[in-house]
């Protein structure tokens, strides 16, 4: 039983490992080809990613990836594909800003009050693909797909001046107006640049991830809607209630994705807020295999890559080679699980096979049996 | 054909050693052994899906090794599967030309060479019927005719009778006949002795992986067949004292279900149906599958809206509430499909011990899971139930459908259950979880446990069944008292050839049948099927 534990252990940190070395030979062979020596390229990036700046850069940027990966990973577990993760932190950290800027309330109430804001919005928007999909069968996909447009579109829309919008003294810049200085996240002083409070409640996020998946009722008929819907279905898991609660809990975990960035860095929302990085969360949530500590150390890797490749710019590389990396890996990722899985599963029926096999011809030598 | 020292070292249930078969030319012959004996590996082997370890396969004295089913196909060997491998949404002809596209095109060609072959066998093939309007027996047919339409001189059929009824049974063994007398050769690989014996012209018999003896058809009984198959004497699936009480657990009334087929056509699925089923009764539902069955089964578990009908369990009113609440209060469920319905195969066996149950003791303990005792239970269910396995922590997949089965036995036995549904609980089972099984329900039963019992296996439902009921296209045409009928007389009610109750002809009750006098309480309540 151990062995078979041990083993599982080891299959599951061979596949991402494999996916990775892969990953990086295939991009020496695209860097050879463009004419640039590869090694000397991963050790500027290796070596500038270790700097205790870029060490607090990673932290910083992993702590949104990784809320964005566990967004992912939550519909996930459900065999559904939130693509909307993207569109519903961006609504939801705009309407959250929103609501910052508008209220001086004590930071120990309007902090709490702008998150809720922003786990509120990101559930509604990704409960409206839930909805659609147990009531009239719309594929998830394409809906919150439709759905990370239209997101686009109302905050183009109300981020105007008149509407949620608000110019900057030197009127250059719209954006909402900004938080007031009590609603600012606390900080690590760590040098050279302070490490964002938030990655604290991602922290967080991630063991309430952990413990309701893997300790509660809920978590277990979430699973099990994952792995067969036919089985929890006649489990009696109301199969269709799940799939809205659990675009709901996806699209509220969506919604603290734009918080480390709001109330620890910007402290507005405007025009330069990050985008696209509820697609990086489906990356970070198939590298991590929706396991919390997984999809943490896929955050920090991709951290890490965006960090090195500024630095290859500098020396002459081209930015895009980064773009290739994180493709290859994604790619390599997805098919290196497959084929660990089917591995591992085939193995174990045979370990079981030879267990039992032995077995019966222990007592087959006492009796003779049917069996 | 000739296959010599055969050894495969499968890791799985059983392997292969030493398997020595001659199949002559033009005749049917028989492979006999019972489930998990190494049939079905044997006959991947020779049809080119697994490789042998040791050991030579010959065909007209040429020494061949296959490599993959189209190096078998090319030695005109095909294989009828167990489980039909057709696109139900694909025409017949569509199918059959599906992959063989080169041989005679996919038009009216591949249609002439279709109707040729269909006409010269006796198959009765119309091209251009859907296969999804097909029934069981057609489909058969259509996949034999799939095997013939790319050449092949020798055909492999996996337990082809498993899934029909005695009539289709018949019909199928005059089509082998015919394929015979044409010169073909047919591999026949069964477990019910008297079809092997009524259609082979040699047997030979696997157990344990290794062939134990050959017989004559003509020379040899069920019985001695039996004994040399199992190795010692076939358990029963009779049941003898009556437990029935007059306490009704289970009241179905006039239930109907209706489905939209992919026309948008609204058909009823289930109609009138109406039955109780009392404290240690076991209600036997006999029908050719398809004509409702699963339906039903997802009716009483509420996977399914009713259109009318009301469904009480144990006095309370039941026909709105969730599947879950229904099992809560004490519906137990052995799942047709096993794989589809009853497990999570990717997950270890304590999980799916859970499964069903994740809100029961000692699964969890309000919100939260209690993992530890409900590992200590899969570990008593592992003890009690017999199911083989090195660990708790392995996947379900891991293990042979009998230990599966014996798990989900064991689960669905271990909350207090009420009502049993059990579909063909020992589908895919091997002798011995099988004999396991009906031993389990029958204790069940004696304990005041009402059971809703739905299988294919005649001898098993009239064999364990207090009340019998006929199910086709939908309705509950037919009863019967299982003390008296005979499998070919609710064989003929399952095609719809006979209707109401179905009496035995009045001489003879079964010979050896010393339970005859038992039956006497009688449990059907009143004709409202109809």
């Amino acid at each position: 039983m151990k062995k078979i534990d041990k083993e599982r252990l080891l299959l599951g940190i061979a596949a991402p490992v494999l996916a990775i070395v892969v990953a990086f030979l295939v991009t020496a062979l695209v860097l050879a080809a463009t004419g640039k020596e590869p090694f000397s390229a991963f050790g500027i990036m290796f070596d500038y990613g270790m700097k205790s700046d870029s060490q607090v850069y990673i932290l910083n940027k992993a702590t949104t990836y990784y809320l964005a990966g566990l967004a992912v990973a939550v519909g996930f577990r459900m065999n559904l594909f939130n693509i909307g993760v993207d569109g519903q932190y961006r609504l939801a950290a705009f309407f959250a800003a929103a609501v910052g800027g508008a209220l001086t309330l004590p930071g120990a109430l309007q902090i709490p009050l702008i998150i809720l804001t922003a786990m509120i919005v990101g559930a509604m928007w990704a409960g409206i693909a839930g909805v659609l999909k147990v009531t009239r069968g719309v594929s998830e996909v394409v809906s919150t797909i439709m759905l990370n447009a239209i997101a686009t579109a109302i905050i183009g829309y109300l981020l105007q001046q008149g509407r949620l919008g608000h110019l900057d003294e030197a009127g250059t810049k719209i954006s909402t107006t900004p938080l007031p200085e009590s609603s600012h996240f606390f900080e690590f002083p760590t040098t050279p640049s302070p490490v964002w409070g938030f990655i604290v409640v991602a922290v967080v996020a991630g063991m309430a991830y952990w413990f309701t998946l893997s300790r509660t009722r809920f978590g277990f008929d979430l699973r099990t809607v994952g792995q067969s819907g036919s089985a929890a279905e006649a489990s009696g898991v109301d199969v269709k209630k799940m799939v809205v609660t659990s675009m709901l809990i996806s699209g509220a975990v969506a919604g603290l994705v734009g918080m480390p960035t709001l109330l620890n860095d910007s402290y507005e929302y405007s025009g330069d807020f990050p985008i696209g990085i509820g697609f990086t969360g489906i990356a970070i949530a198939l590298l991590g295999r929706n396991h919390p500590i997984g999809i943490a150390l896929g955050a920090l890797l991709w951290g890490f890559l965006e960090r090195g490749t500024g630095k290859l710019e500098f020396e002459g590389y081209d930015k895009e080679i980064v773009g290739v990396i994180q493709g290859v890996i994604v790619l390599c990722v997805v098919i290196a699980y497959e084929v660990v899985r089917r591995y591992g599963l085939k193995r174990q029926q045979s370990k079981v096979g030879a267990e039992l096999a032995a077995q019966a011809a222990r007592n087959s030598d006492q009796q003779e049996v049917s069996a | 054909m000739e296959l010599r020292g055969i050894t495969k070292r499968f890791p799985g249930v059983v392997a292969n050693h030493d398997i020595d078969i001659t199949v002559r030319r033009g005749t049917v012959h028989a492979l006999v052994g019972e489930n998990g004996a190494g049939k079905s590996t044997l006959m991947k082997i020779l049809y080119g899906m697994q490789k042998p370890d040791e050991g030579t396969i010959a065909v007209d004295g040429e020494q061949v090794s296959f490599h993959n089913p189209g190096d078998a196909i090319d030695r005109g060997i095909g294989m009828v599967h167990q489980h039909f491998m057709l696109a139900d949404y694909l025409t017949v002809l569509e199918n059959v030309v599906l992959g063989s596209e080169k041989l005679h095109g996919i038009g009216d060609r591949a249609r002439a060479k279709i109707k040729e072959i269909s006409d010269a066998y006796g198959l009765g093939v119309r091209p251009d019927a859907m296969v999804e309007d097909l029934g069981v027996a057609d489909r058969q047919r259509v996949e034999i005719l799939k095997v013939l339409y790319r050449g092949a001189r020798t055909l492999i059929l996996d337990e082809p009778t498993a899934v029909l009824v005695p009539q289709e049974v018949d019909a199928l063994f005059d089509n082998l006949r015919e394929l015979k007398a044409e010169g073909l050769t047919v591999i026949f690989i069964s477990h019910k002795l008297g079809e092997v014996l009524s259609v082979a012209d040699e047997i030979t018999v696997i157990r344990r992986g290794t062939t134990v003896g050959t017989a004559d058809p003509k020379r040899t009984t069920t019985k001695q067949l039996a004994e040399l198959m199992v190795g010692s004497e076939l358990p029963s699936p009779e049941t003898r004292e009556s437990t029935v009480t007059d306490i009704p657990m289970l009241t179905v009334e006039g239930l109907r279900l209706t489905a939209t087929d992919p026309d948008g056509v609204v058909r009823s699925v289930l109609d009138g149906i109406g039955f109780t089923i009392h404290k240690g009764e076991v209600l036997g539902i006999a029908g050719v599958e398809g004509n409702g069955q699963s339906e039903l089964v997802d009716a009483i578990m509420g996977m399914r809206h009713l259109d009318t009908g009301v469904l009480t369990l144990d006095g309370v009113d039941i026909s709105r509430t969730p599947t879950r609440k229904r099992r809560e209060d004490g519906m137990a469920v052995i799942p047709e499909d096993r794989h589809r319905h009853g497990l999570l195969l990717e997950a270890p066996l304590w999980e799916n011990r859970i499964l069903g149950h994740v809100t029961e003791r000692p699964n969890s303990k309000g919100a939260f899971l209690d993992l530890k005792a409900a590992r200590a239970d899969t570990e008593r269910i592992v003890r009690e139930y017999d199911v083989r396995t090195p660990g708790i922590e392995v996947t379900a997949a891991s293990l042979s459908g009998g230990n599966q089965q014996k798990l989900i036995v064991g689960r669905e036995m271990s909350h207090d259950p009420k009502l049993l549904i059990a579909a063909h609980p020992t589908r895919g089972v091997d002798v011995g979880a099988q004999a396991q099984i009906w031993d389990q329900i029958r204790e069940a039963r004696r304990e005041g446990l009402a059971v809703l019992l739905i299988s294919a296996d005649l001898d098993e439902l009239i064999g364990l069944s207090d009340t019998l009921r006929v199910m086709y296209r939908g309705r509950l045409v037919a009863d019967a008292d299982p003390a008296t009928i005979t499998p070919e007389e609710l064989g003929s009610a399952m095609t719809g050839a006979a209707t109401g109750h179905l009496e035995a002809p009045d001489e003879t009750p079964e010979p050896d049948d010393s339970g005859a006098e038992s039956t006497d309480t009688d449990p059907r309540n009143g004709g409202e099927d109809r």
